[in-house]
């Protein structure tokens, strides 16, 4: 009988093409390596080349973190189920890896473990070389010349990534790879060929690029404050105690914070009396938090320190529209 | 033979063995102290030494059954006044977290906020903004939400632009023996159930205590607030909320507000040179499309409380000056606003299973009460009419079962924790 199993698990490795190199005891381990490289995701750590075990992944509309680059891979023992309700369920023994990085400037790689217990995340910061990234339990603070200037930029502590990848019950769990941000192009046909994925089809749903200028404002705000907003701000999640759900799903005025009075936002509200003044947008206090960089004021509270001017373009011209 | 047995299992029982974490001030206390959050183990008790620690970003607790301890309010003191990143001073998830004997200053948003937590007990800690009142400061000092068995125990909140203690969509509740000062609010139960809050001194506020329920929230329409035992006095510093926030409504000069909640019964407290009004009941004061949401007041229960001089020089601003034009000056010391359906206003008033109870108060002298008629002032003025008799107020209503508080299975209604 075990021997079945064992064979079973032999035979599951060779489907996925699930390679040696990866050290599937760390992904498993209660405590984390000090070293990325301890996981074997990568074959050159300095060219970020990554096993073939991994399967590289984008999403439709992501979540904007001070300019940053993603490179995202997803690492499973077998393939999630094709379910089209909620995150993908990979299973226990999967990692998915996010780089964020200038171009060739490698800043941290954040891993999401599935664990027996559940899904934990650790946050890795690169050396300055740019061969070797250490664990930051407490996060840390940087300073980094970019293309876009100098930004303080913030790796999230295990908590601060608990703050957004959390459900109802508390428990951790991935944002990004559900099947409607993974559908674009022939992504999830490879992704189901690479064998983390079982199956696709052809009419899966798809989350709207806020980027794609040839959709409906209305369609891009609603995309962008999904993928930026509604991973707290939605019903049981982090930020429903103010009754504001920015989530794709909602269509309730008040919720989305039509004329909706604040609740707790103190100097948050900016001396503002409603979240969204239709036609208003100077007079939207959800605007007002989008053009802010002081901690006490800003959304989304972390995750980035300077103003995505192209979002805040998109929503200003949302709200104008609106009557 | 027995007690080996039971030995065995007391031992079994028993978790791992609880480590102390001691943290020192020092350039890296922020990234060891944030550390130890994180992996601490159930039972684990972090120790902060005194003096004061520089912390730059957020710090937060997701552990259960940690406890947080600093040598002293006013010796352990975590100090956010280059705080960069997050908003709020220390936010805890875990449930049975225990903190106590330490500050938390000049945070740019909330002082110390729970968030669905089951357990949370804040003693002897401050949260205070060391510049005093100003609308840049953070909304709130204590800030428990959507939490259920909540202790805040000789506990101290100084110049929160919102309220100072503020306990939000949350049950099982009791907040005694502390002290909010130059906030906007002193001290604030919303939208939430079985509250016992006693024994604490409210002075120099803009409001000392406020009782309320709002709409569109996940937990509404509140109800059972035990208020007893407490000193509200010298409320008077001028509103200094950002606009917006519903506080900013509250007229410097309010000893205790009540709004739209049910069975809140209020005894035994002192309220005194509050220049707007010692106690108003009433409303919600805004418009509102949420069904679910009942907008007055049901079964308040105001006795055996002492009142001194008060209501002298109602605020100059928008509900100051209406409390001002119809009761007039001194104002009585409870204001009730009479606002209820149409129906009920012109035929027999309140429902008599939502009455309220007015009664055996010491006045001290002054008008006890003026009903406002806020319904004739303010639309059918040719009936408005104040009247000032309490026992208009025909409500009959029984004490209020105490509030009952389990934090890390231990009982703390009547004990320390």
């Amino acid at each position: 009988m075990r021997f079945q199993t064992l064979l079973a698990a032999c035979l599951a490795l060779l489907a996925t093409g699930a390679s040696a190199d990866v050290n599937d005891a760390a992904i498993l381990a209660p405590k984390p390596p000090r070293l990325l490289s301890e996981f074997g995701f990568f074959e050159d750590m300095a060219t970020m080349s990554a096993t073939a075990a991994l399967a590289p992944y984008d999403i439709t509309s992501p979540l904007f973190t001070d300019h940053a680059d993603k490179s995202r891979w997803i690492y499973a023992p077998g393939p999630a189920h094709y379910q089209t309700d909620s995150v993908l369920d990979f299973p226990v023994g999967s990692a998915l890896i996010k780089t964020f990085h200038y171009g060739a400037q490698k800043v941290e790689t954040r891993v999401l473990l599935h664990q027996e217990d559940g899904w934990t995340a650790y946050p890795y910061v690169w050396n300055d070389e740019g061969t070797e990234a250490k664990l930051k339990i407490a996060g840390k603070d940087l300073v980094i010349a970019t293309q876009f200037g100098t930004i303080n930029y913030r790796v999230p502590n295990f908590n601060q990534c608990k703050a957004c990848h959390v459900d109802g019950a508390k428990d951790f769990r991935p944002i990004g790879p559900k099947v409607r941000n993974l559908n674009m192009g022939d992504q999830l046909a490879r992704l189901v060929q690479h064998g983390v994925l079982d199956r696709t089809e052809p009419d899966a749903p798809v989350t709207p690029d806020y980027r794609d200028a040839s959709l409906a404002l209305d369609t891009r705000a609603r995309a962008y404050l999904d993928a930026n907003c509604g991973h707290c701000h939605a019903p049981g999640l982090p930020a429903d105690t103010s009754g504001l759900y920015l989530n794709w799903e909602e269509d309730r005025a008040v919720h989305l914070g039509i004329d909706k009075p604040p609740v707790a936002a103190g100097r948050g509200s900016g001396g503002l009396h409603v979240d969204i003044a239709p036609g208003d947008p100077d007079g939207s206090i959800l605007l007002y938090r989008m053009i802010s960089e002081d901690p006490g004021v800003m959304m989304p509270e972390i995750g980035r320190s300077v103003i995505d001017t192209d979002g805040v373009d998109l929503i200003r011209a949302w709200i104008r529209s609106l009557d | 033979m027995n007690r080996m047995i039971l030995w065995g299992f007391a031992l079994m029982a028993l978790p791992a063995q609880a480590a102390i974490i001691d943290i020192s001030p020092g350039p890296d206390a922020e990234e060891m102290l944030q550390e130890a959050l994180i992996l601490a183990e159930p039972g684990d008790e972090i120790v902060l030494a005194a003096g004061t620690y520089q912390i730059r970003n957020q710090l937060s607790l997701a552990v259960d059954d940690v406890t947080l301890r600093g040598a002293g309010m006013d010796t352990s003191i975590l100090s956010f006044k280059g705080q960069t990143g997050g908003s709020e001073g220390l936010i805890v998830t875990g449930d049975g977290a225990i903190l106590k004997d330490f500050a938390v200053e000049d945070t740019k948003g909330d002082g110390i906020k729970s968030k669905g937590v089951d357990g949370i007990a804040m003693i002897r800690v401050r949260a205070e903004w060391t510049g005093g009142p100003d609308p840049e400061n953070g909304a709130y000092g204590l800030y428990p939400v959507q939490s259920k068995n909540v202790l805040i125990d000789g506990a101290v909140a100084i110049a929160a632009s919102d309220a100072g203690i503020y306990v939000g969509q949350s049950e099982n509740i009791i907040v005694r023996n502390s002290r909010g000062e130059f906030n906007v609010a002193g001290l604030e139960i919303e939208n939430s159930n079985y509250a016992d809050v006693h024994d604490n001194h409210l002075e120099n506020n803009t409001g000392g205590i406020l009782i309320f329920d709002l709409p569109d929230l996940p937990q509404k329409n509140g109800h059972n607030v035990r208020v007893f035992d407490n000193v509200s006095i010298n409320n008077n510093t001028g509103n200094f909320a950002p606009e917006g926030n519903i506080v900013a409504i509250v007229p410097a000069g309010t000893g205790m507000l009540i709004m739209a909640t049910a069975d809140v019964e209020v005894f035994g407290n002192r309220f005194e040179n509050n220049d707007t009004v010692n106690v108003i009941f009433g409303s919600f004061v805004e418009e509102t499309d949420d069904d679910d949401y009942i907008t007055h007041p049901r079964r308040v229960h105001i006795h055996d409380n002492t009142f001194g001089p008060s209501g002298t020089n109602p605020d100059d601003s928008e509900f100051g000056n209406v409390i001002r034009e119809i009761v007039g000056v001194p104002v009585p010391n409870i204001v009730y606003d009479g606002v209820m359906t149409l129906t009920q206003y012109l035929t027999f008033g309140m429902k008599r299973d939502e009455r309220h109870s007015i009664h055996s108060n010491d006045h001290g002298g002054q008008e006890p009460y003026a009903n406002a008629d806020f319904m004739g002032y303010f639309g059918l003025t040719w009936l408005h009419g104040v009247t000032n008799d309490p026992t208009e107020h025909k409500g009959d209503l029984q004490p209020l079962p105490p509030a009952r508080v389990v934090i890390r299975g231990k009982d703390v209604s009547k004990t320390e924790l």
